[in-house]
């Protein structure tokens, strides 16, 4: 809303530092306000499964490129290392590690940040700057609930999906490259593939999709949403909201890896 | 252009406004504003950019909150609703918005479909089909009902736009500058259309405009809005009889006057 901020002094650290914790402050309320809505009827269950085939069904075509390249070269890159202790037999075992604990997840985020993100930004901002919200609003439509709600939603269930299928996609690249190279069996590298996986580094890598999945959502969602100044600002929330995720992606990568390492 | 005589019942206010009052930062947009719509009645508020006449429309429908004062809507206290009373209320204003705000990812056909089947469940399709079909017609543009807003010219947005808000049988329509930006033809199709809403609908409105041929057709009486409150209030005549500069500035602009 026409809302005006006294933004004179906002070039000095106390104006910045104050703005900073006023934004924490309603990122927080927005996370809180998305639970309190999300659990009450009715639901959107229409726009969520739209939303999921977006997010989801849309991104497949580009996860499948980017998971296949990453088998194919990181296999490649690690040969000559395992070679020269002649132990190239150990590479199935050493990309399924490399996928499942880190490379699957991260990968997933980082382009469902760019893809999807960027979008949600854009689309909500523009929405909001030409009164789209506002008319869903006085239609006696809850609009957080409808944009908001079923896009974090699908967020979240998709890019945990999406690791799955990264993961997949990059073990599958990563065995036409041990195949044509040592002629190993598709059974013998799976196998070996998969002996060395844990119960912890599969349930790690979804819990890591999870919550990437959640804050793509919540940033996009969050910057579109509260999008001002028109035009400009829509480009703002795209940009911002690709930004933070990546930004907070590779926070919450660092804290999950500690945690899941002190278990370990 | 003549308009039929509306049934305005000056016994019934459907929009009592009393001390309202709204600030953004130091800057005060409102002073004690007082007015009252009547059941039925076309009320047009002119004002220059940026006096706070959307502001006002907005608080009416609840968009925004006064900082003082009373706005009562059909007999109800807007800003004392809570959110399920607010969703109800709002089914009985229309919001005709500045930009027609229709919902790019949607067709004509959805965004009428829109607000009906999330406020009224219990229809079958072949009822939502009649009741969007209906209204498209109403407001002329029922072979636009598969084309994307994108498509539309500028009169047709705010006519599908109007559809939209129609689609609910509200009590109550807010018409936010209903003929800016379209040409001289599409903004008489607009001011025809206002006032056949009055009539087939019953609709109480206000209505905000700069274009004083909107005015003249469409209100009954004509609030000017200056420095924050509400200047003159009367009939389009009554409003314009005055020597004042800044009421008669509207007048001068739109019909450049000879003397």
């Amino acid at each position: 809303m026409n809302q005006e901020k006294d933004n004179s002094k906002d070039h000095l650290p106390a104006g910045k530092i104050k703005q900073y914790f006023i934004e924490v402050y309603e990122v927080f309320r927005f996370i809180i306000k998305f639970f309190k809505v999300i659990f009450l009827p009715p639901y959107e269950f229409r726009e969520i499964i739209r939303q999921c085939y977006y997010i989801g069904y849309k991104s497949v075509a580009l996860i499948s490129v980017t998971g296949f390249i990453i088998g194919i070269v990181f296999t490649k890159q690690s040969r000559p290392s395992l070679a020269d202790f002649g132990a190239t037999s150990w590479l199935p075992s050493l990309v399924s590690i490399a996928v499942v604990r880190a490379l699957a997840p991260l990968i997933t985020a980082l382009i469902t940040a760019g893809k999807v993100g960027s979008n949600i930004g854009a689309e909500l901002g523009s929405m909001k700057v030409s009164e789209q919200i506002d008319a869903m609003e006085v239609s006696g439509t809850n609009p957080f609930k409808f944009l908001v709600g079923s896009r974090i939603v699908a967020t979240t269930l998709m890019v945990p999906a999406l690791t799955m299928y990264n993961g997949l996609v990059a073990m599958l690249g990563s065995y036409l490259n041990v195949h044509a190279n040592e002629m190993t069996s598709m059974k013998s590298f799976f196998q070996d593939a998969f002996s060395t996986i844990s119960f912890l580094d599969i349930y790690s890598s979804i819990t890591k999709a999870v919550v990437f999945g959640f804050t793509i959502g919540v940033a996009g969602c969050y910057q579109g949403y509260n999008t001002t100044q028109g035009t400009q600002g829509v480009g703002r929330a795209a940009n911002s909201a690709v930004v933070i995720s990546m930004f907070l992606i590779f926070i919450e990568e660092m804290i999950i890896v500690q945690i899941v390492t002190s278990i370990r | 252009m003549k308009k039929e005589a509306p049934q305005v019942d000056k016994n019934n206010t459907v929009i009592s406004i009393e001390g309202l009052e709204k600030s953004f930062g130091s800057l005060q947009v409102l002073k004690s504003l007082n007015l009252q719509v009547y059941k039925g009645e076309n009320m047009v508020l002119l004002g220059r950019s940026g006096t706070g006449k959307s502001v006002l429309i907005k608080i009416i429908v609840g968009l925004m909150y006064p900082d003082r004062g009373s706005v009562k809507v059909l007999g109800q206290e807007v800003d004392k609703l809570d959110t399920k009373e607010m969703d109800a209320f709002r089914l009985k204003i229309g919001f005709s918005f500045q930009g027609s705000a229709l919902y790019d990812s949607m067709t004509v056909r959805e965004n009428l479909e829109f607000p009906l089947i999330k406020n009224k469940r219990d229809l079958d399709s072949r009822e939502v089909n009649k009741a969007i079909e209906g209204v498209l017609s109403d407001v002329g543009l029922l072979k636009t009902i598969d084309q994307w807003p994108s498509e539309l010219s500028g009169g047709q947005k705010k006519r599908v736009g109007i559809a939209r808000t129609l689609i609910l049988r509200p009590e109550i329509m807010l018409y936010d500058e209903p003929t800016s930006g379209l040409d001289p033809a599409s903004s008489l199709e607009i001011i025809k259309l206002i006032n056949e809403v009055q009539q087939k609908y019953h609709t109480s409105s206000i209505i905000i405009t700069h274009d004083l041929t909107c005015a003249k057709f469409t209100g009954e009486r004509i609030a000017v809005l200056l420095n924050g409150t509400i200047e003159r209030l009367g009939s389009f005549d009554e409003v314009f009889d005055t020597d004042d500069p800044d009421i008669m500035s509207f007048y001068n602009y739109n019909f450049i006057n000879e003397s």
